[in-house]
């Protein structure tokens, strides 16, 4: 205990005032209150700039939730959808080809539905050709190579109707708003979709990274094998 | 400290009258806090602090009560539309998480904040800037949590977030995200809160307080205080795990890498066992000040009702596991945890003889704070009953994750802690705005209250039975558990139209209630010894302390210390068993850099859900903030003040 | 089974107070102890309290009466010490029970493995030789007054098995492998639900336990042994063919057909159960049209989706569905 306090009287009525008459006016509250290390205007101004930096991308990536969020549980109306035929062996195909639904990927900013997709292409054994992306039997998913073109509209019609040298049919098998789910889930794998969409890591044995960490593979048109032209 | 010779003491008279004013004007000088915004944004004073701790919290109890209103309109009728599975889910999980994180514990170590200083004859607590920055980050916490849910992106896996259901292969999205950072925001307000009342207590008592003459209500927040620091570390490492697994694919809680499902549940319990007597705790303190006041005389058994509160806040730590029971963990060690949970029934229930033997033994007055102390009683042996019941592993596993665990607990949370709390806000309210409540509606907010409380959870016990688990968005009509349902819903209905008679009672009284004086109820603690309300400075001259009842045994003729300084903030800190001066400590002036600091945290935690380069762009942030916050303060004051005190 | 068949089943079988098993018997008993001290000793701590409260008392401030003091202190002790007393019996008592039910099942139990999924549960009869396992879903028959061990796996998040009637609850935890025992008194049909947060149908996961006469049992397991019966009309070999050539196909089994997808419950004996959709609906025509049609509807979020049919075909698979037995 410091001497100095000791002298003051602190205990009994008995008391004497302990330091000087000299009270120290409080500057004005403002000045006070910012403690002036660098200068106060200065540390407001970075401030208020990073801050409204920070606010706005926030705000964008928080907005955007809703949309990533949404559990759309109903799917496609079923009116959307026109009656798929049953089993196609063969990229030859009498008439137009079949058209379905909404042709713009309705799951690209949806977490829910590239969620569903992870767990149907697995489930559906797309990993039986594909495996996680690294590609077998079947060609890779996750490079930046795409026969028949990347968009969600070429993803959805290369399962829809399948592809020569072994891509199946999927068209009256998967319903329309499984395989728009799919399709994302695909595009995740190179990295096409934003981050916060895309889904984490397996509870499962981690055979590939997570896909929210995939690096974006610029889609690039890659050579349709010979054995694959149509005659 | 200054090595120079002190000066020789040189004795003095007693302050007399004028000198009595003039400290009365420089004080309110120094400690002002003027209105308006900037003094607002940048106060210290732990009242303002912890009065908008607790009107924030009662908004949260609100909005959490309107979400149970809303599940209690979907479960009225079976298979009803109000709320689809979905928005269910985050309904329910949004009532959990606003309930036990931004109401429960805020509300209690706010009162804690407000009353402790003032019972211990302190002007402030210890660290007042941090005590800001916890309250900045709690409402930046809250804030967040009800932005998202507004934007779809609420919570949907429970308060409790049972992994794997929140791990990143079965909650898409951000939701599990935002529940493990918000959770994060509220931790490091409590842990603010109970750093303040640790030190607080340990060191800036009144001269004369030993630890022997602390209120029980200190004792309650001292306890609570500790309590909350071993518990809250325990639920940021598994959010923390959580969120790393979401972000960026660790595998703790991945079974087929080697991490481990029940290693969340371990982990969250630890932590969320001591969480409720975290919130039961300081009700306990609320119920002897008002039994001790309203008996009008101590508590009964002081050194046994310290104990049984040490006790309990080490017992515990010591139950977590009873809320694994169904897991399938081995039955012998499941065994210690049912003896544990029965043992801490046994300081609870010491409490409770002790204070019907106070009753027994004073001369009750019927206010409506001693009604809530009755009802509390009541409703809380009830709530325990039924948990020495559920301490049973057998029982157990029959009714775990039935409605009659939500019976149970609701007994014991609304009966045991928020029961005393709304006897603490009648018992206090005259304190904090110098007005009285008026009685008559107090008695109804209190009738409706218990009977409603008694309409909606009483059922319950029974809807367990029947086989009705937790967390159903809806239920069958075969199932015959309708009508239960309707009658909870309408006990639903009494307590929201009690809840308004509360808040009618407040606004009304604030403008127009009877004017309450220092001391309306005659307490006898030392905030009683003060203004109503308390002046920024809480008390001219800190008191000395003689007895456990220092208004009842010194009355008017307290002894007071004299010697703090008028013109800076100056605050006495004493030892910690005795309470003998030690030295003087300058308390800072109103400050701006909490709330910059807190919003940096709030940048930091948010953006962390997005990306780990969250931790790049806040933390840098957050350490300019806290350089701003830490700064020294010009030395030539300091200098100036040594040659002063020289002279 | 019809929707009143449905409403006295369940409301005679869903009830811990009721209880069909030697377990469940135990544990009632149990509560009944438990409740009765504590309505014993909550009537005699709310007396002390009101008296306390309200007894008349003299005109003068109490003064600290060391006589009356010493004697409350006697009291505390003593209300203190049958606390004690009593939560020990309690502990005592609750050990004993839990040690009974714990006790190892014999050989002569029959071993069921329950796995549950999001939102159905998938049960085997598994056998030594592979040619004699049985699949099916959400409707666990057993042999009464046998003891049954069932194995308990979960396939993604923790659920939790509980038929309060007959049994105490256990989770099914991913990478934990639990086990539980019980053991029907006598033949009827138990509800139960899961009983852990499992996701957006959480609240529409019941099953049934069915235990059967032992004769009755053993036939019924004989009859899942055995692979779908081979469709007989036009009409149902339609049915058969529009379930193989649509989406149907993907996710469900039917042993001896094409059909061998395990993501979602196995449908060879279908017409056998009493409910579908894990308890949800009784299984009939119109309640199985209407969950193959839109399933979104009934269960909202579970993992079947709608399935658009022309009427005829739907017809078709109905009549095939039906002829599941």
């Amino acid at each position: 205990m410091s001497s100095r306090f000791r002298n003051t009287a602190f205990a009994g009525q008995r008391g004497r005032s302990g330091y000087g008459c000299h009270p120290e006016r409080s500057e004005g509250t403002i000045a006070m209150a910012f403690n002036r290390p660098f200068g106060s205007f200065a540390s407001l101004r970075m401030t208020i700039a990073s801050l409204r930096m920070t606010i706005f991308a926030t705000t964008v990536l928080t907005l955007v939730g809703c949309q990533r969020e949404e559990r759309n549980f109903q799917g496609m109306p079923p009116s959307a959808t026109s009656t798929m035929p049953a089993t196609r062996q063969t990229g030859l195909q009498p008439g137009p080809p079949v058209r379905s639904g909404p042709m713009n990927g309705p799951y690209e900013q949806n977490a829910y539905g590239v969620s569903q997709g992870k767990t149907l292409y697995n489930q559906f054994n797309c990993s039986g050709c594909h495996f996680q992306g690294g590609g077998g039997i079947g060609p890779p998913l996750m490079d930046d190579q795409w026969v028949y073109g990347s968009s969600p509209e070429n993803i959805f019609e290369t399962i829809v109707e399948g592809r020569p040298n072994g891509m199946p049919s999927f068209g009256g098998k998967i319903s329309p708003d499984q395989i728009w789910q799919i399709t994302a889930y695909v595009r995740s794998m190179s990295g096409l979709l934003r981050k916060d969409v895309a889904t984490g890591r397996n509870d499962d044995m981690q055979v590939r990274s997570q896909e929210q960490a995939a690096d974006k593979a610029k889609p690039v048109q890659s050579v349709i094998p010979p054995s694959a032209e149509r005659q | 400290m200054s090595a120079a010779a002190a000066p020789a003491p040189v004795p003095q008279p007693p302050p007399a009258f004028e000198d009595r004013e003039r400290v009365r004007r420089e004080l309110e000088q120094t400690w002002d806090q003027p209105p308006g915004l900037v003094p607002w944004l940048t106060s210290v004073d732990h009242k303002s602090i912890a009065k908008r701790y607790i009107v924030t919290a009662f908004v949260f109890f609100v909005l959490a009560g309107l979400e149970a209103a809303t599940m209690r309109a979907q479960l009225a009728r079976p298979e009803n539309n109000v709320l689809g599975p979905d928005a269910y889910n985050q309904f329910f999980t949004m009532h959990g998480v606003t309930m036990m994180f931004l109401f429960a514990v805020p509300i209690m170590e706010a009162m804690g904040l407000y009353f402790v200083p003032l019972m211990i004859g302190a002007r402030n607590v210890a660290f007042p800037r941090l005590n800001a920055y916890g309250y900045w980050v709690y409402l930046c916490g809250g804030i967040f949590l009800y932005l998202m849910f507004f934007l779809n992106t609420g919570p949907d896996v429970g308060w409790f977030g049972y992994v794997p259901l929140s791990g990143p292969e079965f909650s898409p999205g951000k939701r599990a995200d935002v529940y493990a950072q918000a959770i994060t925001f509220t931790e490091i307000a409590a842990l603010v809160g109970s750093v303040e009342l640790i030190v607080t207590i340990f060191k800036n008592r009144a001269p004369g307080m030993t630890l022997n003459r602390m209120p029980l209500f200190v004792w309650a927040m001292l306890v609570q205080a500790f309590m909350v620091l071993f518990a809250m570390p325990w639920v940021a490492t598994a959010t923390q795990f959580l969120a790393m697994d979401r972000l960026i694919a660790t595998h703790f809680f991945n079974p087929a890498e080697g991490g481990d499902a029940l290693l969340w549940q371990h982990l969250f319990w630890f932590f969320g066992h001591p969480e409720v007597y975290i919130i039961f705790v300081p009700a306990l303190g609320f119920v002897s000040s008002i039994v001790a006041t309203f008996t009008r005389r101590p508590v009964f058994g002081y050194p046994v009702m310290v104990l049984s509160m040490i006790a309990t806040g080490f017992l515990g730590f010591g139950l977590w596991v009873h809320h694994m029971f169904t897991t399938g963990l081995p039955q012998l060690g499941q065994s210690f945890f049912t003896g544990a949970s029965m043992m801490i029934a046994i300081p609870s229930g010491i409490q409770i003889f002790c204070w019907i033997a106070t009753i027994w033994a004073g001369r009750p007055r019927f206010t409506v704070p001693f009604l809530f102390v009755l009802g509390f009683v009541v409703l809380f042996i009830i709530g325990g009953f039924t948990g020495v019941m559920i301490a049973s592993v057998p029982f157990d596993q029959q009714v775990h994750d039935s409605y009659f665990i939500v019976a149970h607990f609701h007994y014991v949370l609304i009966g045991g802690a928020v029961f005393p709390l709304f006897g603490a806000f009648y018992y206090w309210f005259p304190k904090v705005t110098g007005r009285m409540l008026s009685e008559r509606l107090g008695r109804w907010n209190f009738w409706l209250f218990f009977i409603g409380m008694n309409l909606t959870f009483f059922p319950m016990h029974q809807l367990g039975f029947e086989g009705m688990p937790r967390r159903v968005y809806t239920y069958l009509p075969e199932t015959g558990w309708g009508d239960l349902n309707l009658l909870a819903t309408l006990g639903a209905v009494t307590i929201a139209t009690s809840m308004l008679l509360f808040v009618i009672n407040v606004v009304k009284s604030l403008r127009a209630g009877l004017p309450a004086g220092d001391d309306p109820w005659g307490g006898e603690t030392l905030e009683w010894a003060t203004t109503s309300p308390p002046r920024h400075y809480n008390f001219e001259y800190p008191p000395v302390v003689e007895s456990r009842s220092p208004m009842w045994e010194s009355g008017p003729e307290m002894p007071v210390v004299t010697g703090l300084r008028t013109d800076v903030r100056d605050t006495l800190v004493t030892t910690l068993l005795d309470a003998e001066p030690d030295s003087k400590h300058r308390h800072p002036n109103p400050s701006i850099w909490p709330l910059l600091a807190a919003v940096a945290t709030t940048v930091l935690f948010v953006t962390l859900i997005f990306t780990p380069w969250g931790a790049v762009i806040g933390t840098p942030l957050l350490l300019l903030t806290l350089l701003g916050w830490g700064w020294p303060r010009g030395r030539e004051k300091w200098e100036q003040q040594l040659v002063e005190s020289e002279a | 089974m019809t929707a009143s068949g449905m409403l006295s089943l369940i409301q005679q079988s869903h009830s811990v107070l009721n209880p069909s098993s030697p377990q469940a018997r135990l544990i009632d008993r149990l509560w009944d102890a438990m409740y009765l001290v504590s309505v014993i000793v909550f009537l005699l701590v709310v007396a002390a309290l009101l008296w306390g409260t309200f007894r008349r008392r003299g005109p003068e401030a109490p003064e600290t009466d060391p006589g009356r003091e010493r004697s409350l202190t006697t009291a505390v002790s003593i209300a203190t010490a049958l606390t004690v007393l009593i939560l020990f019996g309690f502990l005592i008592y609750d050990v004993a029970v839990g040690r009974q039910l714990t006790r190892g099942f014999g050989k002569e139990a029959l071993q069921i493995r329950v796995i549950g999924h999001q939102w159905w549960w998938e049960v085997q009869y598994r056998d030594s030789i592979p040619k004699n396992w049985a699949t099916t879903a959400n409707e666990i028959h057993i042999p009464a007054g046998r003891p049954v061990a069932l194995e308990l796996l979960s396939n993604d998040v923790i659920h939790s098995f509980w038929p309060p009637t007959i049994s105490q609850k256990r989770d099914l935890i991913p990478g934990k492998d639990n086990s539980l025992w019980l053991q029907a008194d006598t033949p009827g049909v138990y509800r139960g639900q899961c009983a852990e947060y499992c996701g957006n149908q959480h609240a529409k996961m019941g099953f049934l336990v069915i235990a059967d006469r032992p004769d009755s049992f053993a036939s019924w397991l004989a009859r899942q042994r055995d692979t779908a019966l081979t469709p007989t009309t036009a009409l149902t070999r339609r049915g058969q063919e529009v379930f193989l050539a649509s989406t149907c196909v993907m996710c469900h089994a039917i042993s001896g057909t094409p059909a061998g997808s395990r993501i979602g419950p196995d449908l060879t004996h279908l017409a056998s159960r009493q409910t579908i959709a894990a308890g949800t609906l009784p299984n009939t025509r119109g309640n199985l049209a209407g969950w193959i049609v839109n399933p979104q509807s009934i269960k909202p979020g579970t993992r079947m989706p709608p399935n658009q049919l022309d009427p005829n075909d739907l017809q078709a698979l109905l009549a095939y569905l039906e002829s599941l037995k």
